[in-house]
């Protein structure tokens, strides 16, 4: 089973709290998750509707393997109608917020409604409640979740809540949970404010189990955790050097997006790096990096522990960031870093904490503030909007109080609030943009990464390189190495990534384990756990069904296949140093390909044979 | 040969596997709360630290029970609680001074690592060796190997 099939509905409108039953006929074809919750949300809402509006739901959901000892399950997903895109919004976070929902009985919490004052949700197993937040709304996240800690007197609860950017209708808000874990994209975390819910805090102590077959499953998780341990990146790079293992290797190959995507490779790029966070820094000797940290179960641990230089300009008269907490995580540091051509790394982690500390996804945060640079340097963007602030590219000052004034929404920060897509609208430069369906793009230049092209433009929630991350196989050979400068084959490669992807994220588990393992690896693993059957074929099966599923949404809410492109710069100007140089990003040469595969008309829209061969939703 | 758990803080990463294995081991449920071993998390100094019941020879635990309810397994000197015995009197939860053993509400009984019988499951779980069960009498071997390692045998010579 693993499931605990219960479903906790919250009415913010009505202020109720009711279990239910969790729907199996739907976690046959869904598994859970991502997944499962989708279905949900495309049952119970009109992707019409306004992202914002009492009308939109947001769901919390944790998979079958959340919450068990499957390396890396405590994973859990926040599912709604993004504000920032209009698509599908899905953001993923580790932590331990998941593995408490899961421990207190419940596989979803889903909200719906508005909340008419400020309220956060207190679950203590089978007690919901929802509670008043006058005292903390207005606050941080980190305020808020020593608040809660102090009002229940409860060290072990573990708490998720939103910032005052969310607060203030920064599109690009993140729930946050665990102080320094996020569900980071698209937004989810400004619709949980625009329901007037504050935060979410769990304390779960009944347990996970309802295991099928525990002999079995206790021996196909030790097998896993020994592929992980042996492989060289889940095994060695990311426990030592974290996500931030890529910044050189990226830059090297000429996929490292600088200066608003201006440029693929980075000067600085060094200095920002996983290596630079290992290295002593002049001043009192200490290194950026304390150490890394594992999620919930997580045998990788490929998580950041940092701490800043006390004499940093950012710091220096504020003690409260002098301790360690979240650092830099890889696709955070380009953006904050390369993308905005700043290369100190102290620069870079204080930002990184105030996403962390406001609730702001630091992806989109840092494009936004790109191209703020480069609307400044051309002239549309100037000293009067800003206050007086030289809002110059590698300006280290410029982006520390960009990210004060946007995590708190106050002055310009309500500008940078709105994202890159209507940033360089307002300001009358719409191809300054860099993003796909108004989501900001990652770290991956797709003139020197072909496959990324094709992830960007045809990923449900906009620019992202976490449906399929094709680098993968382009870059680092897994699972076999292909030519990051061809096209030939990237359109079956993104399909086969993307369903895999979705099958992982739905299980409960970190797509991080795909470095290493397969879906033959994860498949005995649910197969053990969940009654039914579970083989390789059905989790490509359901992970191809979620996609379409998905893919049907953002059709029904009006984002067609016109909109699967890219930016003119990445298509029309060319790269002009590196590996890559003088390519552009060929997505044309796959976009007609991956139609075809994916069983899709010409124009991106799903055939009635599809559909009904996946049974998708009517 | 006795042997003891051997807890390194500084590889600890906090994933929390050791609670998972110790509770499925006792309670059949992956239950962090039900866990005899705990991870807590120094967040402001980026430290985990792993912490169990060290089995102590004059144990507090044991003298204080008034029921005898808490024996030495001879084969591996864990002290164990007998269930039957214990009347959930919770002395021995005052007495630990470093407060390893605790009631349970659900079964009226108090409860402690006992070292899974010999074979471990923290231990065995646990994906960085921040946990290891090693000979009792040489924990100290590898900090000594450590600061051996670092002696300058030219300055000798």
């Amino acid at each position: 089973m693993a499931w605990t099939k219960k479903i906790l509905r919250v009415n913010l409108t009505d202020g109720t709290c009711t279990p239910e039953p969790l729907n199996m006929e739907w976690a046959k074809e869904y598994l859970g998750q991502r997944g499962l919750a989708t279905r949900y949300l495309v049952e119970e809402i009109d992707p019409t509707c306004d992202a914002l509006g009492p009308d939109n739901k947001l769901i919390m959901a944790t998979g079958p393997l959340t919450g068990t000892m499957v390396s890396t399950g405590g994973r859990y997903s926040v599912i709604t109608k993004s504000p920032l895109t209009g698509c599908v919004a899905c953001s993923n976070s580790g932590g331990f917020l998941g593995n408490e929902m899961k421990n207190a009985g419940w596989d979803m919490i889903i909200f719906e409604g508005k909340s008419p004052e400020p309220v956060y949700l207190y679950l203590e197993n089978d007690k919901a409640e929802l509670k008043s937040a006058a005292d903390i709304w207005g606050q941080s996240v980190w305020a808020a979740d020593e608040a809660l800690h102090q009002a229940h007197q409860d060290p072990q609860l573990r708490i998720a809540a939103v910032g005052r950017s969310a607060e203030a209708g920064c599109l690009f808000s993140a729930v946050v949970n665990d102080l320094h874990r996020a569900a980071g994209r698209s937004g989810v975390g400004t619709v949980m404010a625009s329901k007037n819910l504050k935060a979410v805090a769990i304390r779960g102590t009944l347990g996970v189990g309802n295991i099928k077959d525990p002999a079995g499953f206790m021996s196909a998780v030790s097998a896993g955790k020994k592929v992980l341990a042996e492989n060289p990146v889940t095994g060695q790079g990311l426990p030592t050097y974290g996500t931030q293992v890529l910044m050189n290797v990226i830059n090297e190959v000429g996929a490292l997006p600088t200066r608003n995507m201006r440029e693929v490779q980075f000067e600085g790029a060094h200095n920002v790096s996983g290596e630079a966070m290992h290295e002593p820094r002049k001043s009192d000797g200490k290194p950026n990096l304390t150490t890394n940290a594992g999620c919930f179960g997580c045998t990788i641990a490929c998580g950041r522990i940092s701490s800043m230089d006390k004499g940093h300009f950012s710091v220096e008269n504020k003690p409260q960031y002098w301790g360690n907490s979240g650092g830099l995580e890889y696709e955070a540091a380009w953006a904050l870093g390369p993308d905005t051509g700043v290369d100190d790394l102290d620069a870079l982690t204080y930002v990184n904490f105030l996403c962390n500390e406001d609730g702001m996804d630091p992806i989109s945060f840092g494009s936004t503030v790109a191209a703020a640079m480069e609307l400044f340097e051309q002239g549309a963007i100037t000293t009067e909007h800003t206050g007086g602030v030289e809002l110059k590219f590698g300006s280290a000052e410029a982006l520390c109080w960009a990210a004060e004034v946007t995590a708190k929404g106050e002055g310009f920060g309500i500008d940078l609030g709105l994202g890159s897509k209507r940033l360089c609208e307002k300001y009358g430069r719409p191809e300054l943009s860099m993003t796909v369906k108004g989501q900001e793009f990652p770290a991956y230049d797709p003139r020197g990464i072909q496959g990324m092209g094709l992830t960007y433009a045809t990923s449900n929630r906009g620019a992202c390189h976490l449906r399929s991350y094709t680098v993968a196989s382009e870059i680092l050979g897994i699972p076999e190495k292909t030519d990051p400068l061809a096209t030939e084959g990237k359109a079956g490669l993104v399909k086969a990534f993307q369903d895999a992807t979705a099958a992982f994220d739905s299980a409960g588990i970190c797509v991080f384990t795909s470095f290493a393992w397969s879906l033959e690896d994860v498949a005995p693993q649910l197969d053990t756990a969940c009654e039914g059957d579970w083989s390789v074929d059905k989790l490509a099966e359901v992970g191809e069904r979620i996609w379409n599923m998905e893919r049907a949404f953002n059709i029904a809410a009006g984002i067609t296949g016109e909109q699967d492109t890219l930016p003119d710069r990445l298509r029309k100007d060319a790269a002009q140093t590196g590996p890559a140089a003088g390519r552009v990003s060929d997505l044309d040469k796959m976009l007609p390909e991956y139609y075809q595969l994916r069983g899709w008309s010409a124009d991106g829209v799903p055939t009635a044979e599809t559909s009904s061969r996946l049974n998708l939703p009517a | 040969m006795q042997k003891s758990l051997h807890i390194d803080p500084g590889k600890c990463t906090g994933c929390l596997q050791c609670e998972m294995a110790c509770s499925y081991e006792h309670e059949g449920l992956f239950n962090p709360s039900k866990s005899r071993i705990r991870v807590f998390t120094f967040h402001e100094e980026g430290r985990f630290v792993p912490y169990t019941c060290t089995q102590c020879d004059e144990a507090w635990c044991m003298q204080a029970c008034p029921v005898d309810a808490i024996t030495v397994n001879a084969a591996t000197g864990a002290k164990e609680v007998n269930a039957d015995t214990c009347v959930g009197c919770k002395v021995c939860t005052i007495a630990c001074p470093f407060g390893t053993v605790n009631y349970s509400q659900s079964t009226g009984k108090v409860v402690k690592c006992d070292l899974c019988g010999g074979d471990p499951k923290c231990a065995e779980a646990c994906p960085t060796e921040a946990i290891t069960y090693i000979d009792a009498d040489a924990t100290g071997i590898d900090r000594m190997r450590a600061w051996a390692a670092k002696t300058d045998n030219a300055a000798s010579a």
